[in-house]
């Protein structure tokens, strides 16, 4: 298990002090020890010093899952600065935008960074690294990282999740946000020494950023994949590496539950299953228990602000499967109503959480800040309102209602239904647009944008998709086109959404 | 169909479909993945397109980089499927 440790990158520390030759990583077919990772983010936080980077510079790293973007990661920590990690699908113009709000001081990216020239496209940039060249190896060749000036209050990471505005939010992680998620999320699934952890999900995203985190802090190995475009070829790693730790969203699973050649694959190896960022049917969970009959299978609810708000204990799962648990160890949370007034059991209202998980805020948002976060209990203390409806039972275990506002959720991540619309609102001879979500068993749920054309404009439902996707990230594209003369609206002129579906 | 059309073929699907930055020639060779022209989801749209307009069906285990990962690879896998 994880020992106590003030800063984040301290778990790397401790890990390659005590393994220094166990493997941390894999991914394709490069291996990286603990000492070469430890040794390799020393040398490039010397260069990003060296650079210009001091404490509490945002560092920017654009990269698909790889060794090389664990690197950059542990480094930005060892140069006291923070972590802003991007998905590497961002399109041109959401890129600039995080780069204009974030300003980070240096950027390590892959090649196919969209910017002929990103320093002119920041003009904060003292130095960009690009992985796969020269530069690149020989930035994190040699050295000893700088002093050490971060305490754990210090930001670690700013990770930017799409709010209800369609503006992108970034919320900022201390060291000890992020090191007591860490820990509270290890000690729950019991994280051994021994594990070997599949990760298929992007390292931009928490929940994947969390599985490398988690198997530095026990020790353990993590097999990064690229995606999970291609099943077979994570049943293939599952059984070659004797995975024992399967973290996932719906669709992921959903995917594999639908292969017909899963019997083929010995996925004995396994002994827990996670899932997060929706809920799981209940058939889709009855079917991973036959799927993994030794494993401990997961159910897990919360939000980037908090990290985490509850987890299922697995022995729970068939008696409360529509439940989504309780705290997370080392977390409270209660329901309040449109007064503040705690709630009883059985009645709906709004979900706060309180601990040390809960975010320092919205990166210079402080009225966005201010709606979530709010004082707490003791003095100079500020909890966490999810704007989340939910309930409890009379166990205390928690069921998730709805959002408070109407944000889509597909594929595991959030879609803001007002950014899919402002791209659509974008193409030539597109009038008017209302998007929502619409259930889906693949997806969660599915995009459905209604668009009224004008007249004579020759858009069909492929030119509109292909439209989106040039503006947008792929899972925000809508999978549903419906082409309608006019859109419903309510007296005060507002698109009556409800109206649509 | 000769193996060139299908090619042709493919490439409209891919390059009407999906997003390709405007940097970026696009081959035969060019690998979808790495370069961020598909993701997970676009994989599925392939597959649906190519056995909606070829005829043919995607097993499981065909369902690979090494059939879908480029525009060649992937015009190969279709003329072995039908021959």
């Amino acid at each position: 298990m994880m020992r106590a440790c003030f800063l984040l990158h301290d778990l790397l520390a401790d890990s390659a002090g005590a393994r220094p030759d166990a493997i941390a990583i894999t991914c394709g077919g490069a291996a990286v020890s603990y000492r070469e990772l430890d040794r390799r983010s020393d040398a490039l936080a010397r260069t990003l010093a060296d650079a210009g980077v001091e404490r509490g510079d945002r560092v920017m790293i654009y990269a698909e899952n790889g060794v090389d973007a664990a690197v950059a990661f542990w480094a930005t920590l060892k140069a006291n600065a923070v972590v802003v990690l991007v998905h590497p699908q961002t399109k041109p113009q959401k890129l600039a935008y995080l780069l204009a709000d974030c300003r980070p001081r240096a950027l390590i990216a892959n090649p196919q960074l969209p910017f002929a020239d990103p320093a002119g496209a920041s003009q904060h940039l003292a130095r960009v690294l690009v992985t796969g060249t020269e530069a690149w190896t020989a930035a994190q060749a040699r050295g000893a990282p700088p002093r050490r000036t971060a305490i754990d209050v210090d930001l670690a990471a700013i990770i930017y999740t799409s709010g209800s505005t369609g503006e992108p939010k970034g919320v900022m992680l201390t060291h000890r946000n992020m090191v007591a998620a860490a820990s509270s999320i290890s000690e729950y699934l019991a994280i051994r020494s021994d594990e070997v952890i599949l990760c298929a999900l992007p390292l931009s995203f928490d929940y994947g950023l969390y599985q490398m985190i988690m198997a530095v802090g026990a020790g353990a190995r993590l097999v990064l994949e690229s995606s999970f475009a291609f099943p077979i070829e994570i049943l293939r790693r599952i059984a070659a590496e004797r995975v024992t730790g399967l973290p996932g969203v719906p669709t992921m699973f959903a995917t594999l539950l639908a292969m017909d050649s899963l019997a083929g694959f010995d996925l004995s190896s396994i002994r827990y299953v996670t899932n997060t960022a929706a809920a799981l049917p209940v058939k889709h969970v009855l079917a991973l228990r036959d799927l993994f009959p030794a494993a401990r299978i997961y159910s897990m609810y919360g939000l980037t602000e908090c990290k985490r708000c509850t987890y299922l204990p697995p022995g729970d799962l068939v008696r409360k499967p529509d439940s989504v648990g309780i705290a997370i160890p080392n977390t409270e949370l209660w329901i309040v109503d449109e007064q503040d007034r705690r709630l009883p059991p059985g009645q709906v209202g709004q979900l706060v959480i309180r601990g040390a998980t809960v975010m320092r805020g919205y990166w210079e948002k402080p009225e966005a800040t201010a709606r979530k976060l709010r004082p707490g209990p003791l003095p100079g203390e500020q909890v966490l309102y999810t704007g989340d409806l939910c309930r409890l039972d009379d166990e205390g275990y928690l069921y998730f209602v709805a959002r408070m506002d109407d944000v889509i959720k597909s594929r595991g991540e959030k879609v803001p239904p007002k950014a899919v619309e402002s791209a659509i609102l974008e193409i030539p001879g597109v009038r008017e647009v209302a998007v929502v979500g619409v259930p889906d068993e693949l997806l969660g749920q599915a995009i459905r944008a209604f668009v009224v054309v004008a007249p004579g404009a020759a858009l069909d439902a492929t030119a509109i998709q292909r439209e989106c996707r040039a503006r947008l990230e792929s899972f925000m594209v809508p999978t549903q086109i419906v082409f309608r003369d006019t859109l419903p609206r309510s007296g005060n002129g507002k698109i009556q959404k409800t109206a649509l579906v | 169909m000769p193996a060139l059309q299908t090619t042709t073929t493919l490439r409209e699907f891919v390059t009407t479909n999906f997003y390709i930055p405007p940097n970026l020639p696009l081959d035969d060779a060019t690998s979808f993945l790495e370069q961020g022209i598909l993701d997970s989801t676009g994989v599925l749209e392939l597959v649906s397109f190519v056995e909606g307009r070829f005829g043919i069906a995607v097993r499981d285990e065909e369902l690979v980089p090494s059939n879908f990962d480029s525009l060649g690879a992937l015009a190969a896998f279709v003329e072995r499927k039908r021959a």
